[in-house]
């Protein structure tokens, strides 16, 4: 028997995800990493919901509820907590939507990015307030459909590069990742747990009840998504040293990956074409900076 | 409000602030929610055709599908019937059948 990501669990069955969730899978891999000696940081996004009522909890390590703007800031406090009682070892991960990462949680991640607190955020991009309703949020891509940005009025403007915000605060890791890739994932939460300082990872998280898909196509968008050069992964270290971690030799047409999707169900044939010469643009920006 | 604790089978009547725990009833109790019943299509694995690549256990978002004597199984008691693994089977091992009463 091979398997290619490590084989012990440590989040639960019973929890309340929607059926196909990206960001379930998403904190599956990341505890399956960093292990028990691990405490959890999250703020109001989805995990707040499907981690469980009150007495009940679906993973096996602490995990600490916080305010929607404080999940960095939290995590810090956490950390320098274990560090005055000795306990250097345990991880701490600030687990957050795109929400709280992107709009609201932005000067509290800033903060922490600055300070270099030994703490590993990481970010399951469902690119809108899925668990509030699906209101569009700065990670919305041009294009997309949500509640507050109908069809009629659909969002205009690119999503906000949160990676580079992050690199530009020249912090020792920063990676992108895709639940589709879950190797490649779990080598960078590997090097994320074994780098001193602040860690940021930031995982596409496909949502069936947000994007309107079939749930079954999950795995399928996320590597849509890298295949399409709609995200690239790579990391950086030190905020200077790129590299490509997932080559894509001849990437996909963006039509491929909007075609599953009904929140993109609207664009005419010139908007995808926008869309397809946006990306390629943004990639052409990424490769000369690419080692 | 009546809560069944996951070490406890008596179950804990639950009137006021000062009967809950002050620390979640025990790490993992989730598990005593069965998220089965919100499945509508079921999951069967033919293991005639199974190549034991553990490509379904490494995409189940659950995990409801567990490695016993080196084979996949998919618990039913959380499977909540998304497909997922039907749609990434290289071998297309997994089929499926509407849910019965």
């Amino acid at each position: 028997m091979r398997l290619t990501i490590p084989e012990h669990e440590i989040m639960t069955p019973g929890h309340l995800a929607c059926q196909g969730c990206g960001g379930s899978l998403g904190m599956r891999y990341a505890l399956k990493v960093f292990g028990k000696n691990t405490m959890l940081s999250i703020p109001a996004c989805c995990w707040a919901v499907i981690d469980g009522p009150f007495p009940y909890t679906s993973v096996n390590v602490p995990l600490f509820h916080t305010a929607f703007e404080t999940a960095a800031i939290m995590a810090s406090g956490i950390k320098a907590g274990l560090m005055v009682q000795g306990k250097d070892t345990t991880n701490v991960i600030a687990w957050a939507g795109d929400g709280g990462t992107f709009d609201i949680g932005l000067q509290a991640i800033s903060g922490a990015a600055e300070r270099n607190d030994d703490i590993t955020y990481i970010v399951y991009d469902n690119e809108a307030y899925m668990n509030t309703g699906i209101q569009r949020s700065s990670a919305t891509p041009h294009g997309a459909w949500t509640t507050t940005t109908p069809v009629k009025h659909y969002k205009k403007g690119p999503k906000k590069n949160m990676v580079e915000i992050m690199a530009a605060h020249r912090i020792p890791y920063t990676a992108t990742a895709s639940v589709g890739y879950p190797e490649d994932f779990c080598k960078k939460l590997e090097k994320a747990k074994n780098t001193k300082g602040f860690k940021f990872l930031h995982l596409l998280a496909p949502c069936p009840t947000g994007w309107k898909y079939d749930p079954r196509y999950t795995i399928k968008l996320a590597k849509l998504a890298v295949q399409t050069n709609y995200f690239p992964l790579y990391e950086i270290i030190d905020g200077i040293h790129y590299k490509q971690t997932m080559k894509v030799k001849e990437r996909k047409p963006i039509k491929e990956y909007l075609k599953y999707q009904g929140r993109f169900k609207h664009l005419h044939e010139d908007e995808v074409q926008f869309f397809q010469d946006f990306i390629d643009e943004n990639y052409g920006i990424l490769r000369t900076k690419l080692e | 409000m009546v809560i069944k604790f996951q070490n406890n089978d008596k179950p804990v009547r639950i009137t006021g602030a000062k009967d809950m725990p002050p620390m979640p009833a025990a790490l993992g109790s989730m598990r005593q929610n069965k998220t089965g019943s919100w499945r509508n299509v079921r999951p069967v694995i033919d293991y005639d055709k199974c190549i034991k690549c553990f490509i379904c256990w490494k995409f189940c978002p659950e995990p409801a599908i567990k490695i016993v004597d080196e084979l996949p199984v998919i618990d039913y008691d959380y499977c909540k019937g998304c497909l997922m693994c039907a749609e990434e089977c290289p071998k297309d091992a997994i089929g499926f059948e509407k849910e019965g009463k």
